[in-house]
């Protein structure tokens, strides 16, 4: 197993290596990154330009670019005054050291930019996946084991349904709803914009508060997959011998099920949810807009539409090691559910 | 009331039906699917003859007096920020959203279908470079790629006219950029088909007559491989327009003067309470419209692709 994970890990850094490499070239075309230095009121100057430029690297080939993005220039003298010889070490030590520049935008440590909004897309993601998960189960379940009667009917229509809406229409329509026009009818209505009050304060009920919209959307989205999901591998389950004989040897119904078929049916749940995980990260860049969470998704829109490179390369460097984890851990917990495979 | 005769001769001289008729019948057993295909029937109706009752400069005309006004008898779904028809904008937007999904799905189904029959009957070296970099593609978020590579070919692309009409050069760009960011599912189906059906006999038959690679690959073994990928190509279209409706949404798809349902909804989010019309209407043309090719997906392939695990998600 140790052989498994290590070769696994060996194979996932030409991968990274490629899907960096490739995404940088994208990055580094996204427009005017220095548009952020000058400010809305002044322009740079020329001279100005040329020093900037420099000093982050910019004027060197995408390739070099790229290289000091990765390992850093910490190790080599580079010319910061602009007279073609190269004086002093540089500052920048490299992703593969932990140091992901300094943002464009704000001037400060990208990392830093990144982590203040990565807990809160997490927040949002993990309290939905775990809605998900559980509701998928029962409602899958409930439907497989009573297929094609009404209430299977009704909930198939239902999940076509919530699978093909797209995620802004159904946000739309909840703020409107509960939002807005409860408002107006003098019900209570739920706050649509942000994570707390500013004259409350981030407390535990205002962010609860705050998340319910955001989070019924994203789950809706995602619960009419999933339970589509368990609904067919429990089908196929609960027509298993094993399950006859459970039935046969007199167990309860219950039993049968919980410990028999959904331990079972569940299994290849896993494998969704470990590779859904990190690509439900940007699958909140249109959640958190109209629902103005400060979030990753949004912090992505933002960074990649000023030309940030740092900020935008930062968080597709970190999706990119996530999906490669999270693949990892999915096999290693595959292997615990199921102990008839094995890696080698 | 009409009886059954079962006469026996005629069911003996009758011919079989064909795999088609089969599916077709298959198909026809779908209820949702039926459904699926009158919803957009009814919408391609919609696209298609609506122009009749509109042209393309009452979809552009600007009225600043009518901004924003609420759907009336002169306009049925109320007007947009420019005051503009919001009725005759979904109409033209609606040709451009549904002719994005369907040469976006072009252009994955061509590189998919490449990528995945070269790595299936090569196998070798070709096939786990081409794997690898299906994987890495796998690996980012599509929507994180398309909001790149529209920024990133997004520099001024010059508007063009077709006949008659004139289109934001954008247009292009956003075919391109879900075609090719949406071909890796397709591309590991064709693999993995390949894989089998390359060891079949008619292949070995069809390579001793001498047939180049070329043939083998297009005329003998992809034949044979059409279920799944027509299957996939159709929910591909849903997805296609639903990608360019995320971006548009953001801003980063298609620009004006060109309308689809996914930018009408881009102003449209600002007004989320003053005027709901004008996103209630191209928000809800979106949802029909992937509700029913889905619908229509889920069908086919129950008719086309029985084995598969009906309902097992990508």
């Amino acid at each position: 197993m140790t052989r498994y994970i290590i070769r696994r890990l060996l194979q996932a850094v030409p991968l990274l290596v490629i899907i960096t490499a490739l995404l940088f070239i994208l990055t580094a075309n996204l427009g005017d990154p220095l548009a952020a230095f000058g400010g809305e009121r002044r322009r740079l100057q020329p001279a100005d330009r040329a020093r900037l430029e420099r000093q982050l690297g910019l004027d060197r080939p995408l390739i070099e670019q790229y290289a000091i993005w990765l390992v850093g220039n910490d190790w080599m003298k580079v010319d910061l005054d602009g007279d073609s010889i190269a004086d002093s070490y540089g500052t920048r030590r490299g992703v593969l050291r932990g140091d992901f520049g300094d943002s464009f935008q704000e001037r400060r440590p990208a990392i830093e930019v990144i982590g203040e909004r990565i807990w809160n897309t997490l927040l949002l993601m993990v309290a939905s996946e775990i809605i998900v998960i559980i509701l998928a189960l029962l409602v899958g379940t409930f439907s497989a084991l009573h297929q094609y009667s009404f209430w299977d009917h009704l909930i198939t229509t239902l999940s076509f349904i919530g699978y093909s809406m797209p995620i802004f229409w159904l946000a739309l329509m909840l703020i409107y709803l509960f939002g807005v026009n409860f408002q107006r009818w003098g019900l209570p209505s739920l706050p649509t914009v942000g994570m707390y009050d500013l004259s409350v304060g981030p407390t535990v009920g205002q962010i609860a508060l705050h998340m319910l919209l955001p989070l019924t959307a994203l789950s809706v989205v995602s619960l009419a997959a999933y339970s589509r999901y368990v609904r067919s591998q429990m089908l196929e389950v609960i027509h298993q011998d094993y399950i006859r004989t459970a039935y046969a040897k007199g167990l309860p119904e219950r039993t049968v099920l919980r410990g028999h078929a959904l331990k079972n049916a569940a299994l290849p749940l896993v494998t969704i949810v470990g590779l859904d995980m990190p690509l439900l990260l940007g699958g909140t860049v249109v959640t958190e807009a109209i629902f103005g969470w400060p979030g990753m998704g949004r912090l992505f829109y933002k960074a990649s539409n000023a030309g940030d490179i740092p900020v935008t390369m930062g968080i597709l460097f970190i999706i990119a090691v996530l999906v490669v984890v999270f693949q990892l851990i999915t096999d290693i917990v595959y292997t615990y559910f199921d102990p008839r495979i094995r890696y080698e | 009331m009409a009886t059954v005769s079962l006469n026996a001769d005629e069911i003996l001289t009758s011919k079989p039906f064909t795999p088609g008729q089969v599916a077709w019948k298959r198909f026809l057993r779908h209820r949702m699917a039926l459904v699926g295909i009158w919803i957009l029937v009814g919408l391609v109706l919609y696209v298609a003859f609506g122009p009749l009752f509109f042209s393309e400069a009452d979809a552009n005309l600007v009225d600043l007096r009518q901004k924003m006004s609420r759907p009336s008898d002169t306009h049925p779904f109320g007007t947009d920020m420019a005051g503009r028809d919001i009725l005759a904008r979904t109409i033209y937007g609606g040709q451009i959203s549904i002719l994005i999904g369907i040469l976006a799905v072009v252009v994955s189904v061509t590189v998919g279908v490449l990528i995945g029959a070269v790595a299936g009957y090569f196998g070798g070296i070709v096939d786990s470079l081409l794997m690898r970099f299906t994987e890495a593609m796998f690996n980012i978020p599509q929507l994180f790629l398309l909001i790149v590579l529209a920024k990133f070919f997004a520099s001024q692309t010059p508007n063009f006219t077709l006949l008659g009409r004139t289109y934001s050069g954008s247009v292009v760009i956003i075919v391109g950029v879900i075609g090719l960011t949406s071909w890796m599912y397709l591309a590991r189906i064709v693999r993995s088909s390949f894989l089998s059906l390359k060891e079949q006999e008619f292949v070995t038959a069809a390579r001793a007559t001498g047939a180049s690679d070329a043939s083998i690959i297009f005329e003998h073994i992809l034949p044979s491989a059409m279920a799944p990928i027509i299957v996939s190509a159709t929910l591909e279209v849903a997805n296609a327009i639903l990608s360019e409706a995320y971006v548009s949404f953001l801003g980063m798809g298609v620009q004006p003067p060109t309308a689809t349902w996914g930018n009408m909804l881009n102003e449209a989010y600002n007004q989320l309470e003053g005027a709901p019309w004008m996103w209630f209407f191209p928000g809800t043309l979106i949802l029909l419209i992937v509700l029913a090719i889905n619908f229509v997906g889920d069908g086919l392939r129950d008719a086309l692709d029985p084995q598969s695990l009906a309902g097992a998600q990508e």
